[in-house]
């Protein structure tokens, strides 16, 4: 296996007393999107800012494409993008003004042309900064870190305060983004987001890690039970399922019968089940535990608290 | 260390422009102001001795007027950019610091010899004869006094909150530097204490180096003056760079 383009180790940070990053060990790698999760001032900005270099940590080491992000600062912007959580730019700066001030920051730049047809900015390119929308200026801000063409892409709270179609377009644009075979490490405190985006994810919450993963296998590890709830028309429906022993728990209200039980195959027991008792179904759903689930399991509260 | 600097100076002077409070108004008021209180006090008419003197120099108060507009605007954009992030997304860029703050800095400069050109301007138009001024040498003195007032200014806006309170913080700290630089009246006359606080104060220093120059005794016989200004530059740079804050 490659080494870790990310790798971060024991690290701390303190503001005063107040303990913001407690003893964080990362690794991150080539190619995947990794989402740093948790709610607001759980620690995710101060860990993302320590390993872009632009904060000190108090303890540990941060190792980036091979460099260190103090030390290697100059170096590693050529090499990284970064996306701040809720930096602006200018009100009136145009479009094409930043994205011509950022390319001449660096000695090597993509086509900006193509990148800004790529984010749909194209239209926009003499409109001043205070005129876009939302969605536009976070489009904007991902032209601007990627104007360089940087192996590795740092993302902020990308999406918040955006309405769900910007958010959505969003999504694509990091996706196409691991595609073309780019990291990205990624915070944000949606976690609807970390499950349709992220490869893996690491859930922080008070300074410290909980929990890393895939989205499934943290399900799976933390909330594996599924749940079908159906309809039928007799009453006596959950009397000939509950003695199954993949079946943990029926609970029936009306014709509404409610299953509760664990694993992959789970689903698929109860559905070959109604068959063989050719129960007449009227409705059928299943329920699979999110992120959010294994969330307010792991943390105790829930990401908004 | 310049990489980005002119574009960078650039585009911050294009964005000023495009703001019309702050860019037009600051630019017409001096001159407009000048012109009215001049008329009103005879300004012009001192060469030939028929008006009563006016008790202070006019165009000195209005180059120091234009020079504290330089660093109010200063400190209001520094504390609008730090309160917005964009100071720390440009920190974020291979930008030095150093290159962002004087591109800010650049940008003043420049508007103030713009500033101080329609003054004069505007001078020559409505009183002829009292404006013969070495213009060169004046804007020199004038762009020394302002770098080294801009310099304290940067350090206020490591003080100032938030961009709300910029302008009436740095109203506060500066408008009372007014009124002891000498202007109104001599140093001298002040308790001795307040003469200390008056000679540590850049304003002081810029307003005898210009009053020394539009009165042509020439820069030999201004060094103390221009010691004071880089002295007050000196320590200003250095506190700024102890305390300065990016967000």
């Amino acid at each position: 296996m490659p080494p870790p383009v990310i790798s971060v180790s024991h690290l701390g940070k303190s503001y005063g007393s107040t303990v913001a990053v407690d003893d964080v060990c990362l690794e991150i790698h080539k190619g995947e999107i990794f989402g740093l999760i948790g709610p607001n001032g759980a620690g995710k900005t101060t860990t993302m800012e320590c390993v872009e270099g632009l904060r000190k940590a108090d303890r540990g080491t941060i190792s980036v494409l091979g460099l260190d992000p103090r030390r290697d600062l100059a170096a590693l912007q050529h090499r990284i993008g970064v996306q701040h959580q809720e930096a602006q730019l200018q009100k009136r700066i145009k479009v094409w003004e930043a994205i011509d001030l950022w390319s001449s920051l660096y000695p090597r730049v993509v086509d900006t042309e193509v990148l800004l047809a790529r984010l749909g900015l194209e239209e926009k390119r003499n409109a001043k900064f205070m005129t876009l929308s939302g969605g536009q200026k976070q489009r904007l801000f991902i032209a601007l870190a990627m104007i360089h063409d940087p192996e590795v892409l740092f993302l902020d709270e990308l999406t918040t305060g955006l309405d769900p179609q910007a958010r959505h377009a969003i999504w694509g644009l990091v996706k196409g983004i691991r595609e073309r075979g780019k990291t990205v490490f990624l915070t944000t405190h949606l976690m609807e987001e970390a499950e349709r985006l992220c490869d893996r994810v690491a859930i922080i919450d008070h300074g410290r890690l909980v929990e890393v993963g895939t989205p499934a296998e943290l399900v799976e590890r933390h909330c594996p039970e599924r749940r079908v709830v159906f309809t039928s028309e007799g009453t006596d429906a959950a009397e000939r399922l509950a003695g199954v022993p993949a079946v943990r728990s029926v609970v029936s209200e009306g014709c509404t019968h409610t299953l509760r039980g664990e694993g992959d195959d789970f689903v698929t027991h109860v559905i070959n089940l109604i068959a063989r008792e050719g129960i007449q179904v009227k409705g059928f759903r299943t329920e699979v535990p999110t992120l959010e689930d294994v969330f307010l399991k792991l943390t105790g509260h829930g990401v908004r608290d | 260390m310049l990489n980005g600097f002119w574009k960078l100076t650039w585009v911050e002077a294009k964005v000023f422009m495009r703001e019309p409070m702050g860019f037009v108004i600051p630019l017409a008021m001096p001159v407009i102001l000048f012109v009215l209180l001049g008329r009103s006090l005879s300004f012009g008419e001192l060469e030939s001795g028929s008006a009563v003197e006016v008790p202070f120099n006019l165009p000195i108060l209005f180059a120091l007027i234009i020079a504290l507009q330089a660093v109010v605007s200063l400190v209001v954009i520094i504390s609008i950019y730090r309160e917005g992030g964009i100071l720390k997304r440009l920190r974020a860029t291979p930008l030095s610091p150093v290159t962002i703050l004087s591109a800010h800095v650049f940008v003043k400069l420049a508007f103030t010899v713009v500033s101080l050109g329609l003054l004069v301007l505007a001078g020559r138009q409505f009183f002829p004869g009292a404006m013969d001024v070495q213009l060169p040498s004046f804007t020199a003195a004038l762009l020394l006094s302002t770098l080294s007032i801009l310099s304290l200014g940067f350090v206020i806006a490591s003080l100032v909150p938030t961009s709300r309170f910029a302008r009436p913080i740095v109203a506060a700290f500066l408008y009372p530097m007014v009124a002891l630089s000498g202007l109104f009246f001599p140093i001298e006359q002040l308790p001795s204490p307040l003469q200390i606080v008056a000679w540590a104060l850049p304003t002081t220093h810029a307003v005898a180096l210009m009053q020394g120059i539009w009165d042509g005794s020439g820069w030999g016989a201004q060094w103390g003056s221009v010691v004071g200004l880089i002295l007050v530059f000196g320590v200003c740079v250095g506190i700024s760079t102890k305390v300065f804050r990016w967000e």
